[in-house]
């Protein structure tokens, strides 16, 4: 009995999602009686394993080979097979993060397990998992439930908190010993290529600005990145600026581009489409600004101000200069 | 070349949610079902490299009777021939990748494309599922493909950047938005589809794993308030935002 946590590293540092799966790991080991928490680190000269016993791991495995250096499906499920068998593993956890959602469905099917996709809560009920999952980008809220062994669930980024359940405590470091067959990684990694101004992506984000067909061209856009700046936040839009190729479809909020929950979004001049409502409902605290009083955003937005974008926006960004965003 | 392309049908976007009578799924009743937007894309990215290359679309599906619509549909903006695994069971992903690689598997495909994920489960599962089971590589979140000679260069989506991916044909693609503008089908496509057949082939999905316990619809949000009107309305809002909401 035990739980397996897949935990992403990239260039040699573990990310925070997986804190949060570890976290969520040990919570449920102790709520199930699942025993130990295991957990298994694909990536070349990893830091911090040790580090993950702070946040409820008992044992940490390594693999350092160039093969698994960077993500490598094959490698990396040869990796997570290997260590779901280490373990005795009746649930494994992944980050649904782009690395885990590319992962961990391999990773089902080579087990012929059933896997929960993008859970935002788990619970072990009489020996199966619980899962509850949003559907619909949001618009409906689906609890599944896993029986078999054993239970695969990827976790929404920042639905978990990743909380230090041992604070100082630390984990046992292992090689996984592993041989891995440089013919199976038939699938490699070219090019690397960052973001624009290596911003934080949409889903990791705390603080969002989005904006719509209001800023009524793409040269507006400038408004947006200005007041997402001060906030020290990421850049969204609205699915018909990101159709009218206004706005790259990274940066897409809503169904058909991404689901959020930051601690603040602000929509300008976005009337909140149900595409678009549904992608972003779960943020903590919404603002809207829309000249439009009758606009539907307004019916889910926690503060609004009625009015022009042009007005409002860089007054909004001048206030706020030198503000910082806490927690 | 051989292409496969797998897709669901699934209700469209602007779909108002209400939950069904067995608290498990939506209620069908107004609903209008569409091809899954990200299916779409795999459709259209296999018409084009048929025009490019020459070669044979086949489009798959698992599904009831209505997902016939949605096949007839990829017959008409390019496909040559449809299949239609038919069932009235639910299965889950695992199971619909299994059926799907039966149908597929041996058949001398180059290429296997399917959407990112469906909108309605939202489980980005099939696609990796059917390259696990197949034994091919697979490149998810794909935004660009290039074929080269028996090998695909893909870009795929990832946290705050891209990734540059070569993998050997045959292999599995899923499909992101921004990869082509998926075309309309013209009323010379949907005549000539008339005259293509969708093969039905009855299956038994196997057990589904992943059980389905309830569906219900998130807390409504209630309605904020309105700070106020123009830029005279900052400094209320910023107040608001740093000592009510506590997020500044």
């Amino acid at each position: 009995m035990s739980v397996l946590v897949f935990v992403e590293a990239r260039d040699g540092q573990i990310k925070s999602t997986s804190l949060e799966a570890v976290s969520e790991a040990r919570r449920l080991a102790d709520q199930g009686s699942l025993g130990e928490v295991c957990a298994v680190i694909p990536g070349s000269k990893v830091e911090g394993a040790a580090g993950l016993g702070a946040y409820g791991a008992d044992r940490a495995w390594t693999v350092d080979d160039e093969l698994v250096a960077h993500y490598q499906p094959e490698s990396y499920v040869a990796c997570v097979a290997e260590a779901v068998k280490k373990a005795g593993a009746n649930l494994i956890l992944f980050p649904a993060s782009a690395m885990g959602r590319d992962l961990a469905p391999r990773v089902a099917a080579r087990l012929g397990a059933g896997l929960a996709s993008d859970c935002t809560a788990l619970d072990w009920q009489g020996g199966a998992l619980v899962a509850t999952r949003p559907v619909y980008a949001g618009k409906a809220i689906s609890t599944v439930k896993i029986a078999g062994s054993p239970a695969l669930a990827s976790l929404r980024p920042r639905a978990f908190a990743a909380t230090e359940r041992r604070p100082g405590a630390s984990c046992a470091v292992e090689p996984l010993g592993i041989t891995l067959d440089p013919a199976r990684a038939r699938v490699r990694t070219v090019e690397v290529g960052a973001g624009e101004g290596g911003r934080v992506d949409l889903t990791e984000a705390e603080v969002i600005v989005s904006g719509g067909r209001g800023l009524r061209g793409p040269e507006h856009f400038h408004l947006i990145e200005e007041l997402a700046e001060a906030l020290g936040g990421t850049v969204g839009a609205s699915r018909a600026v990101v159709d009218a190729g206004w706005r790259p479809h990274a940066e897409q909020v809503g169904q058909t581009g991404k689901t959020v929950s930051p601690k603040l979004y602000v929509a300008v001049g976005i009337s909140g489409a149900i595409q678009h409502l549904a992608g972003m409902s779960s943020a903590r605290c919404i603002v809207a600004i829309n000249k439009d009083p009758e606009a539907p955003i307004f019916k889910i937005a926690d503060y609004g101000i009625v009015g022009d974008a042009f007005e409002v926006v860089p007054a909004l960004t001048e206030a706020l200069k030198g503000l910082k965003v806490g927690s | 070349m051989k292409i496969a392309v797998c897709l669901k049908q699934v209700p469209s976007t602007d779909t108002r949610i209400k939950i069904g009578a067995d608290g498990k799924h939506i209620d069908p009743a107004g609903v209008t079902f569409v091809t899954n937007p990200y299916d779409e894309f795999a459709l259209e990215e296999a018409i084009r490299l048929k025009e490019a290359k020459g070669g044979e679309v086949v489009v798959f599906s698992v599904g009831g009777a209505g997902a016939v619509a949605a096949l007839r549909n990829a017959l008409a903006v390019g496909g040559d021939a449809a299949v239609l695994l038919k069932t009235d069971a639910d299965p889950d992903s695992l199971a619909v990748a299994r059926l799907l690689a039966a149908e597929i598997e041996g058949k001398g495909f180059d290429l296997v494309l399917c959407g990112k994920q469906a909108v309605d489960d939202d489980a980005a599962q099939v696609g990796p599922m059917l390259a696990e089971i197949l034994d091919l590589p697979c490149a998810t979140v794909v935004v660009k493909l290039e074929l080269g000679e028996g090998k695909a260069r893909a870009t795929r989506e990832i946290e705050g950047g891209v990734e540059v991916l070569e993998l050997p044909l045959p292999a599995v693609v899923a499909t992101q938005k921004g990869l082509n503008e998926p075309r309309y089908a013209s009323l010379k496509g949907i005549m000539a589809a008339k005259k293509k057949l969708v093969e039905e082939k009855p299956v038994t999905p196997p057990a589904a794993a992943v059980e389905i316990v309830s569906l219900a619809l998130p807390a409504a949000r209630q309605a904020g308030k309105i700070v106020g009107e123009g830029a005279a309305a900052v400094p209320e809002l910023v107040r608001l935002l740093r000592e009510e909401a506590k997020v500044l």
